[in-house]
């Protein structure tokens, strides 16, 4: 009988093939939703995890501030210079520290100009960021000791200020500063969050220091460790070193963090997955639409069909048939509707990944999920039709209309 | 559903069988009391003026209704009191239907409507095709197969119809009015189709009509006025 019920369900879908696939569209539409928010989901907490990845596992990020809450972190004192020799001469277990100042300037060169991120820093910058120079070379000693106004630029800058004429010995203006070229930084890419890496100009932090900002302030400073050292260790002494310089009372808490880049890549990895899970959770809501959908045609469905209902009852079906043969049909049809969304979110996927430059990430229990979770909508929202057609008087189903 | 009973009981047999609509004072009486006896192999005509209780009656022995007091017995076994579903597989197993505006399944094949009774009686699928392909050849209806009801003409969607009825079967072919959206050349095909059912394949037929050209066809007519039965004639077609 369920097999005769398929059959019929088959038939009347194939009956009516526009309004079927109006009725499922808010399935499709739905189940394609939920799959391509999950995949692209997936896919975009991988490229966050790999990225963090190639910036080098053994990287310390240490600020002024204390996080206090998930995107807020509390004012407090900047670093100075010092702060960073100190690290760099006090803590074992480092490979090389680099102080930053950073600034938004806008650089000119002739008639063009560009507003970009102007870092202030030495070429131990370029080690703990593992960012080999394209060409040129690094800041001499001299340079960097009598702030010099030369400077390094990412690839954006030199598409941007340059075209395609060589850049190297040529001269910036940054403010009141005439840069002069010595070398480029390979190109980056997108950073994590979506910042544009390659847009950067490295200047020496003695020349910030003097000639933008005033002060011996720093912004921040990277270090890196050897790969034999503890992180908790290393984090732990730079911590102490850092309370001390800064005289905290041990009753107070730290106005600084040292972070390492697992703890980035985790608080990271989270974000995306919250957000993947929160974009499901609104995709299902339009999976819930979809059932109601189905509901609404399969109503119409029963009444504009009370005649036949009429003609089944009479030629001997039972009440159990006709309710099956309702809820099969609604169980088909929400069926198929969740293959076609299922087809459509992988082709969207596909593409979408492409467009977004995240990896594609196949994975089949949501795909599983999404059409067990069709089905079952089918049934959920099938049953009171089905159960209405299946109770209808035989005798006032034959003379409808 | 066996037959019990006597050795040799009629087909069908209505005993002060009643059928009350509603209750108290709003109470409407379609039925007051009737008896019919059906022998196997009969062809009845049941006629009577609108609301004289002939539909009521159909509807109670082609088991789509149930008598409010009385006894209906179908081969000797009461039937009066079962359940929906119990009716149903009466219905099922020993009743064709025939309905004045045919009743087919709109945008369904001729022959996929003749195999919806077989569907329900869970025969196999090739089994139901050959049989409803066999009935629509006993309607003369060969050819005609993948036709949808809107391609067909009046008699032709009634002949569909009558081998839905017949593919099964049945016991007892109920015919509500089957000619009465035809004109008399098409009218008097269909009757004479129905007769040669009866006779060749010993179907019983009961048919209500309001014309009495169509009731000659039948061996007797039973005349039904306010909710009794008038009066029994015999008629042309009494072999």
């Amino acid at each position: 009988m369920l097999w005769n019920s398929f059959l019929l369900a088959f038939r009347e879908i194939r009956r009516n093939v526009l309004r079927s696939f109006l009725t499922v569209l808010g399935i499709v539409i739905g189940v394609a939703a939920v799959i391509v928010m999950v995949f692209l989901g997936s896919g975009a907490t991988i490229e966050v995890q790999r990225q963090i990845e190639s910036l080098g596992s053994n990287l310390l990020i240490i600020r002024p501030g204390q996080r206090v809450g998930p995107a807020i972190i509390s004012e407090a004192r900047p670093f100075e210079v010092d702060d960073a020799v100190a690290i760099r001469d006090q803590i074992g277990g480092l490979v090389a520290v680099a102080p930053v100042s950073s600034q938004r300037m806008t650089a000119i060169v002739g008639n063009r100009n560009w507003a970009t991120n102007v870092v202030g820093t030495e070429n131990a910058y370029l080690t703990v960021r593992s960012w080999p120079l394209s060409a040129g070379r690094e800041f001499s000693r001299t340079e960097l000791s009598t702030g010099k106004a030369v400077c390094l630029v990412g690839a954006t800058v030199q598409r941007e200020l340059f075209g395609s004429s060589p850049p190297i010995g040529q001269r910036i203006r940054l403010n009141n500063i005439a840069c002069q070229v010595i070398g480029l930084v390979e190109p980056k890419g997108q950073s994590s969050v979506g910042m544009d890496q390659d847009d950067i100009v490295i200047i020496p932090l003695r020349t910030i220091q003097r000639r933008v900002t005033g002060s011996q302030n720093i912004s921040l400073i990277y270090a890196t460790m050897r790969d034999s050292a503890s992180t908790e260790e290393v984090k732990e002494a730079i911590a102490t070193l850092l309370r001390e310089r800064r005289r905290i009372a041990p009753w107070e808490q730290d106005d600084f963090m040292v972070t390492d880049l697992q703890e980035v890549s985790g608080l990271l990895t989270a974000t995306t997955e919250i957000l993947t899970a929160l974009l499901g959770a609104v995709a299902s809501v339009s999976l819930l639409v979809g059932g109601i959908g189905i509901m609404n045609i399969m109503l119409v469905s029963v009444t504009e069909r009370t005649r036949e209902i009429g003609i089944r009852l009479a030629i001997g079906a039972q009440e159990r048939e006709v309710q099956t043969q309702f809820l099969v049909e609604a169980m088909v049809l929400s069926s198929l509707g969740g293959l076609i969304g299922i087809v459509l979110a992988i082709v969207s996927s596909l593409w979408l990944s492409q467009a977004l430059k995240v990896p594609f990430v196949f994975d089949s229990g949501i795909v599983t999920l999404a059409f067990v979770f069709s089905a079952v909508v089918g049934v959920v929202f099938g049953y009171v039709p089905a159960r209405r057609a299946a109770q209808l008087d035989p005798i006032e189903a034959l003379r409808h209309e | 559903m066996t037959a019990v009973g006597r050795t040799d009981p009629p087909l069908i047999e209505l005993v002060q069988v009643t059928k009350v609509y509603g209750s108290g004072a709003a109470a409407m009486h379609a039925l007051r009391g009737i008896d019919i006896t059906i022998e196997q192999g009969e062809f009845v005509a049941v006629m009577g003026p609108s609301g004289s209780g002939k539909s009521t009656t159909m509807n109670i022995l082609g088991c789509l209704d149930t008598p409010t007091s009385g006894s209906y017995r179908f081969r000797g076994a009461e039937v009066g009191h079962l359940t929906r579903d119990e009716r149903a597989l009466l219905r099922r197993q020993y009743l064709g239907f025939v309905f004045q505006g045919y009743n087919l399944l709109s945008r369904t094949s001729a022959i996929e409507n003749v195999e919806l009774p077989l569907i329900y009686r869970r025969e196999p699928a090739s089994e139901r095709h050959e049989r409803a392909r066999q009935a629509l050849k006993a309607v003369g209806l060969i050819g005609w197969e993948t036709h949808t009801p809107a391609e067909l003409s009046g008699g032709q969607q009634q002949r569909v119809a009558i081998a839905r009825a017949l593919v099964t079967e049945p016991a007892v072919l109920l015919a509500d009015e089957p000619t009465g959206n035809l004109d008399s050349a098409r009218s008097r095909e269909i009757m004479d189709l129905l007769t040669d059912l009866n006779r060749t394949r010993g179907i019983t037929i009961i048919m209500i009509t309001h014309e009495p050209d169509m009731a000659e066809y039948a061996n007797r007519s039973i005349h039904f006025l306010d909710g009794l039965v008038e009066s029994t004639v015999p008629g042309d077609g009494g072999r």
